[in-house]
């Protein structure tokens, strides 16, 4: 059947470059490998040149694809399943990239951009370790583009194409038609849990982080290829650095886009997918510092092998957890749809990174001639050592309680996660805090090899006096409120609370003591300060948090559900329902949900709630807002009030189902003359006057219209008195019928009617007391304290890996400073402007 | 001696940092009904039959539903928060919590809508012949051998 209106050739170039850009790879994988392993240095140069023209076409192939890509989404061309299922015409063009990487060939595609872009550097800076990082690079942008492949052989499908057809997809009555695109009106879009800001900046930042970690893992590649064991460390640290930078960056930009606008309540919450790419994290952050040890010392080279080897391991793993939808049940997270091909894919892909350099690594470690470890406890690196076993060690411990649902399905077994999962982590790593903290404040008052005796001691007396008296007085004027699992682990709490301040205060001061303030070389410093200030944000935000929309707080909305057996501490009452217009107390504050706006975005509102503190010293607003769907509420995003040291934090938990139930009520019909009052069951009204076609307020009326308005002032029994303002029109165009506006009063749940006039001028004032409530929508509430800790630390410990990361390479001293204040600019306004 | 160490940490983080009370299991209805009081979890399918009761205006932190599992035992659950949204789309409900008599009280909820996941093609193929299928797509018009044959 010939189809009409199809644009086919776009995705016919698409597929060619996909073609083009995993033959390259395998090319300049060959070429890489072979100029690694020769020795003869023409042969070796011919080798590499061939490589990098490989290598520069697939560059050019990969952008090719995504700029096609980039062009089919655009152009709603819903023809490609790629653009039907992620883009869509209502979505606004700022959410265009973040609907191309919403897919899973569109991430995949973004990683191996970024390895393309990494490895241009590589050649541009690396010249001598060029063919074997080169080799890992290409070698893994293989598997990549197997996945973007899509090529059939016999029945099975290898990898999935971002260029395959709609039509030839899913099945459909309307593909029989060759006009079928006339009936595709819109595509699916970009789910509207994903339409945020980070959505946009997140994976590309988080992709590059993985992608970095491909460097120091070729890196090691090749001190076993060229058998010089230990020369490479030098040059891979700033890479280390970098990647240890952008990953760290990336994953807290997640936790800040949960935090912000995903109502998770929180920053973290030991999810699966979170796990699996703070993982790669720490393993690298281990290495790093094993990397140092064996550059100072010649020590720890072996450990630094494994490490890096691992990073990128998991850095595959967590792929493989994430994508092949094994996680099941117990993660948040999208979940892919079985694809068997692309789960075997993806467990190769882990297990050759994995195996291959472990099977070379234990083949050639009798041959590294490298000292033992440090035994002696006055030296630095035997500090470094532990700290870095810790860091190791608790990674282990995460993934592996991460990877429950691998060994249900290895095992049969059917282990599920505990009742409270976060804390199961969190009485783990409240320990792991306090080791690494301590750690962190001493180990840099050590010298290498060994420290005289008594220089410890002096050195580290006044950071350690200055932490312990900040840690008691925080105890005293801000103590931990968190009870919930008791005083045991609230005083592993605060000793991890002190381990986190004494490595923040100890790092500070060594800046001066030990470094004489030469910021240059302080980068190590200023990462940890910003660490420590970082878990000291975390404890305290964490412990501290309080849910201010409770209602056992606020002592309002008792519960009388028939099944309620009163109150519970286990069964927090988190939600508060407001009703319009009803100021409603909650914890500090007086609440009044004031309406709701639509926004530019299909189904979108927004509701607008007025919070005044109960001493009326803060006066502001929050607009939380949800995406609806048939009347049912579908996405939430919290609207947040910042302030240096809270946030307020709040989001929809329910709106108004709607009037399922009818208005049975009907208005009692009041005859009445200006300046007259009449009453009503609860209480009175006075018709202040009769406005004719009024231009104010809600009404914009002209000479030449027929409408009149009620001046109402109404006063109930209590006392409250409330303006209204019905109004009733004469519609020539409409064969001069009636229309009445009329008004509500949400917080009396009654409605006004101008109803009319009668032949001796009075006013007909129609009034009714509605039986179902009007509107109202269900608010949650937090307040975290001292949660821009966390950011800021984060920012100084990213900013501190960077002066590291420069002061390690040659890079010139002008490019250092522009690099230094972008980075410093851009995190800045990541985690303080943008966003909420 | 750090080796010893190492191994030492080790076996200390598999005994404290794995103990059997930070496990649970994932049960049937009628299996868990048998462990009145156990924290498990359900994998179950909302009773459409069965009204979903949350009234905000009266309580915000009470809905009560039906569920049934695969087996087709059911409960009544009790979930102490607000109604999750798109409760009533979702195809199945992964609930954790404890049997309290008849009465499942339900601690946290994950829901699985086909509205999310998009590479459920079957949940594609419902988006697209629903709202925008041609309204001449009668039986007379179903699917022709072509695109049947289709994957």
């Amino acid at each position: 059947m010939q189809f009409e209106g199809e644009h086919l050739l776009p995705g016919q170039i698409g597929q060619f470059f996909v073609l083009l850009a995993f033959v390259a790879s395998v090319l300049a994988t060959i070429g890489y490998f072979n100029a690694g392993r020769l020795k003869d240095l023409t042969a070796k140069a011919s080798w590499i040149r061939f490589a990098r023209i490989s290598f520069y076409t697939e560059l050019v192939a990969v952008l090719a694809i995504f700029s096609i890509i980039f062009y089919i989404c655009s152009q709603h061309y819903f023809e490609y399943m790629y653009a039907y299922k992620h883009a869509s015409k209502e979505l606004e063009s700022k959410y265009l990239l973040a609907c191309i990487w919403e897919g899973q060939e569109g991430s995949f595609l973004l990683w191996t951009i970024w390895h393309c872009l990494l490895g241009i550097f590589i050649i541009w800076k690396e010249k001598e370790w060029e063919a074997p990082v080169m080799t890992a690079l290409n070698f893994a942008q293989f598997f990549l583009l197997v996945m973007l492949l899509g090529l059939y052989f016999g029945d099975i499908r290898i990898g999935s194409s971002p260029f395959v057809l709609t039509r030839n997809e899913i099945n459909g009555p309307i593909f029989s038609q060759p006009d079928y695109l006339n009936y595709i009106k819109d595509g699916v879009g970009l789910n509207v849990l994903l339409r945020n800001y980070w959505m946009v900046i997140h994976p590309p930042v988080l992709f590059l982080g993985f992608a970095a970690c491909i460097i120091p893992f070729g890196f090691a590649f090749g001190g076993l290829q060229t058998k010089r064991f230990g020369d490479w460390v030098k040059p891979a640290l700033p890479w280390a650095l970098f990647g240890a930078c952008v990953l760290g960056v990336g994953i807290m930009m997640g936790g800040k886009w949960a935090y912000e606008s995903l109502s998770f309540g929180g920053y973290w919450a030991w999810d699966p997918v979170e796990n699996a790419s703070l993982v790669p994290w720490m393993i690298l952050v281990a290495g790093l510092h094993t990397m140092v040890i064996y550059k100072a010392t010649g020590r720890s080279l072996k450990a630094s092998y494994v490490f890096v080897i691992l990073s990128q391991a998991f850095v595959l793993y967590s792929t493989f957890l994430t994508r092949t939808g094994i996680l099941g049940d117990t993660s948040v997270h999208a979940f892919t749809e079985k694809d068997e091909i692309m789960k075997l894919l993806l467990e190769l892909f882990f297990a050759v990174f994995t195996i291959a350099p472990f099977v070379m690594f234990f083949m050639q470690s009798k041959n590294m001639q490298t000292a033992a470890p440090e035994e002696k406890t006055d030296s630095r690196e035997f500090w470094m050592f532990i700290g870095s076993i810790v860091f190791f060690l608790s990674a282990i411990f995460i993934i592996a309680k991460t990877s429950v649902p691998v060994y249900n399905k290895i095992f049969g077994t059917k282990f599920a996660p505990p009742e409270d999962a976060e804390f199961s982590y969190n009485k783990v790593m409240v320990m792991v805090a306090f080791i690494i903290g301590v750690l962190t404040a001493i180990t840099q008052y050590f010298k290498y090899k060994s420290t005289p005796a008594g220089y410890i001691l002096k050195k580290i007396a006044v950071p350690t006096l200055v932490s312990a008296i900040i840690t008691v007085l925080l105890a005293v004027f801000y103590p931990l409120t968190f009870y919930k699992h008791g005083a045991g682990f609230l005083g592993a709490l605060y000793i991890a609370l002190f381990a986190s301040v004494y490595a923040a205060v100890a790092n500070a001061m060594y800046i001066w003591s030990g470094l004489n303030g030469k910021i240059k070389s302080a980068g190590g410093s200023i990462t940890h300060v910003g660490f420590a200030v970082m878990m000291a944000g975390m404890i305290i935000s964490s412990s501290n948090k309080k849910t201010i929309s409770d209602n056992s707080v606020t002592g309002i909305n008792i519960p009388f559900g028939k099944d309620e057996k009163g109150r519970d501490v286990e069964n927090p009452m988190e939600n508060l329902t407001l009703l319009r217009d009803v100021p409603t107390r909650m914890l500090d504050y007086n609440l009044t949900y004031k309406g709701d706006s639509a926004g530019h975005e299909n189904g979108r509102r927004f509701y607008k709630i007025d919070m005044v503190s109960r001493d009326s010293a803060e006066h502001f607003g929050l607009t939380p807002d949800i995406y609806l769907g048939k009347n049912e509420l579908k996405s939430s995003n919290p609207s947040t009030k910042r302030y240096l040291t809270k946030d307020i934090y709040s989001y929809i938990s329910s709106i108004n189902p709607g009037s399922s139930r009818p208005d049975t009520a009907q208005f009692s019909i009041k005859e009445i003359g200006e300046g007259d009052t009449a009453f009503f069951n609860k209480g009175y009204f006075i018709l202040n006057r009769v406005v004719k076609n009024p231009d104010s307020g809600k009404y914009h009326f002209v000479q030449t219209d027929a409408a009149l308005m009620a001046d109402i002032t109404l006063v109930t029994k209590e006392g409250r008195s409330y303006k209204a303002a019905p109004l009733i029109q004469l519609v020539p165009s409409d064969s001069f019928n009636v229309k009445y506006y009329d008004d509500t009063l949400f917080a009396q749940n009654m409605y006004l009617r101008f109803a009319g006039v009668t032949e001796n001028r009075k006013v007909k004032i129609g009034i009714k007391e509605s039986d179902t409530f009007i509107d109202f929508i269900t608010l949650k509430a937090y307040l975290f304290p001292y949660i821009n800790l966390v950011w800021l630390g984060l920012v100084v410990m990213a900013m501190g890996l960077l002066v590291s990361m420069v002061n390690r390479s040659r890079i010139s001293k002008t490019t250092t400073a522009v690099l230094l204040t972008v980075a410093a600019i851009a995190m800045f306004y990541m985690f303080f402007v943008a966003g909420g | 001696m750090i080796l010893v160490g190492i191994a030492v940490a080790i076996v200390a983080l598999i005994v404290f940092g794995f103990p059997a009370s930070d496990f649970s299991t994932y049960d049937t209805i009628s299996s868990a009904k048998a462990k009145q009081g156990k924290y498990v979890h359900l994998i179950a399918k909302l009773d459409r039959s069965q009204p979903i009761e949350y009234d905000a205006i009266k309580n915000p932190n009470y809905v009560s539903f039906n569920v049934i599992d695969s087996l087709g035992a059911q409960t009544k659950v009790v979930y102490r928060n607000s109604k999750p949204a798109e409760l009533e789309q979702s195809e199945r409900v992964v609930l954790q919590g404890k049997m309290q008599g008849d009465i499942f009280e339900c601690k946290s909820i994950t829901l699985k809508c086909p509205s999310k996941y998009k590479d459920d093609k079957r949940g594609l193929e419902r988006t697209l012949n629903g709202a925008d299928a041609p309204a001449a797509a009668s039986p007379a018009q179903a699917p022709t051998a072509d695109s049947s044959a289709k994957k």
